[in-house]
């Protein structure tokens, strides 16, 4: 019966030819190919959110007299209220790391060089936004924890020259975190990043579809020194039922964190008590926080957190434009390049640990 | 041996795979979909309103006249009539839910959304609502009228 339909429907709409292309991609296969996956189980985890956000807007309510409230209705009373909302907090936190692993992973195998500059200059924004999707998230339960994360954060872009003080006021939406900040956040994050997330996606992989998976260029070189070792396998239906297996190894994941580790609620938000001890940022910023936390309060004449914000926008605009200093003209990428990369790996992934451990 | 009973062994395993994976799948769907149905059913609201509520101090209203009440989550309609007796009723039309009003030039209960019409008795007399209004009881307590739901027989 299935069959018949789907003749049914390519008789009128000729889905042969509109599949016809996927039928001739193919991936190559070699030692590195499991990095391939990161982007995909990346996108998949977009799809959940978007899901699971959904059903969280039927109860959710933003305001700062209801948003904590109607969080705890959907905790304590809606069914299965809790295991949406972990889904969509713990599927947050996957997300952003599958991002950042695709990101090194894009970086070691070398597959940003010409032609696909535009790709990583797409992923890299991808990259900033899914980190923006965090931070408005994170402030939507109306929660003490959130409240001074965001306090902290609108601060820190306040602290930009010239422009930081207009930024800190548009983010806010006025001088304090307030329920403005609230309505403002839930906005961003309900419907201006998924929009822009939505196109940047789809360029993203508009690009990839037109240019194929990038060869490492060492397996490129064992390639053309023995050119029988050359593997390749079809896009479709090959490497889709592994990449399926491995959305599917992805949502297994995530039902057993979502379910064994339910994301808690901690206390309503008050603007008049004072900070708790301890209190961090999400692990994705730590490498951050713990930066600036680490430059004094001046250095020489310039101040210290002025300095540590400009340096961490500098960094991720250099990191935004990196293929373009890589032109190097054997295609091999150049060597301070990958020296680079693994300073930059290891300087996250040191920051982020010293920053969980450090008082 | 096996072939001569199955002339295409490797037929009916394929089968019987397809039967394992396509089962598998679908009862990982089942599982994703079951927490999101029950999700979508709104937890029930608890009707504070119990049996009883006061609708109106007396004077109030003046004779022929009507207030729309909250009775528990529901409307109810109060009406004084020229002759000084009170009736109290569902403000809930039985068409599609608008909440009817008194009418005093007509001296009935009208809906403004389809012009259906009730007399004073919740009566549906004209227009298309298919049953009449459900008539509470009314009684004086002090200065508060009391409105409260009849007593089943």
């Amino acid at each position: 019966m299935l069959a018949s339909l789907v003749r049914w429907l390519d008789e009128r709409l000729d889905l042969e030819g509109l599949i016809a292309p996927f039928k001739h991609k193919t991936v190559p296969t070699h030692r590195f190919s499991y990095w391939y996956f990161f982007g995909g189980v990346t996108l998949f985890l977009f799809i959940i959110q978007v899901l699971t956000g959904i059903l969280l807007l039927l109860y959710y309510r933003p305001g700062a007299n209801e948003a904590y409230e109607s969080v705890q209705y959907i905790m304590t009373r809606v069914q299965f209220g809790w295991l949406i909302r972990s889904i969509h907090a713990w599927a947050a936190n996957l997300m952003i790391f599958t991002a950042f692993v695709h990101m090194f992973s894009v970086l070691f195998l070398k597959a940003y060089r010409k032609p696909r500059e535009l790709t990583w200059v797409s992923g890299m924004l991808l990259l900033f936004l899914v980190m923006g999707f965090g931070f408005s998230g994170y402030l939507l339960p109306w929660n003490t924890l959130a409240f001074f994360a965001t306090k902290v954060g609108t601060e820190m872009a306040g602290q930009v020259p010239i422009v930081g003080k207009a930024m800190m006021i548009f983010l806010r939406g006025g001088p304090e975190v307030t329920g403005a900040t609230l309505t403002r956040f839930f906005g961003f994050h309900v419907a201006v990043l998924p929009g822009l997330v939505t196109v940047l996606i789809a360029m993203h992989l508009f690009f990839v579809q037109r240019q194929g998976m990038s060869v490492p260029p060492k397996i490129e070189e064992e390639w053309i020194e023995n050119p029988s070792a050359r593997r390749e396998m079809k896009f479709f239906p090959n490497f889709m039922l592994r990449e399926l297996m491995a959305w599917y190894v992805a949502m297994g994941v995530l039902g057993a964190l979502a379910a064994f580790f339910p994301w808690n609620l901690s206390t309503k938000a008050d603007p008049f008590v004072s900070a708790p001890a301890g209190i961090k940022p999400e692990w994705y910023f730590l490498f951050m926080f713990q930066t600036l936390k680490l430059i004094p309060s001046k250095v020489w004449f310039v101040d210290g957190e002025v300095l540590g914000i400009l340096g961490c926008s500098l960094a991720g605009l250099l990191w935004l434009l990196l293929p373009f200093f890589d032109n190097d003209k054997a295609g091999r990428g150049k060597a301070w390049i990958t020296g680079l990369s693994i300073f930059a790996l290891v300087y996250v992934v040191g920051m982020s640990v010293y920053g969980y451990l450090a008082k | 041996m096996c072939a001569d009973q199955n002339p295409q062994p490797g037929t009916s395993r394929r089968r019987a795979i397809e039967i394992f994976l396509g089962g598998g799948i679908l009862a990982s769907l089942a599982s994703f979909l079951y927490p999101v149905m029950r999700y979508f059913v709104p937890p029930a609201v608890v009707d504070l309103g119990g049996d009883e509520v006061v609708a109106a101090k007396l004077g109030d209203l003046k004779p022929n006249s009507g207030k729309i009440f909250r009775f528990g989550s529901h409307p109810g309609l109060l009406i004084l009539e020229s002759d000084g007796s009170y009736r109290a009723l569902s403000a809930t039309c039985t068409h599609l839910g608008c909440t009817v009003q008194y009418r005093p030039d007509m001296r009935e209960i009208w809906c403004a959304c389809h012009n259906g019409i009730y007399d004073l008795n919740g009566r549906n007399v004209s227009g298309p609502p298919p049953r009449p209004l459900t008539v509470f009881d009314v009684h004086e307590r002090g200065d508060e009228i009391v409105v409260s739901r009849k007593r089943e027989a």
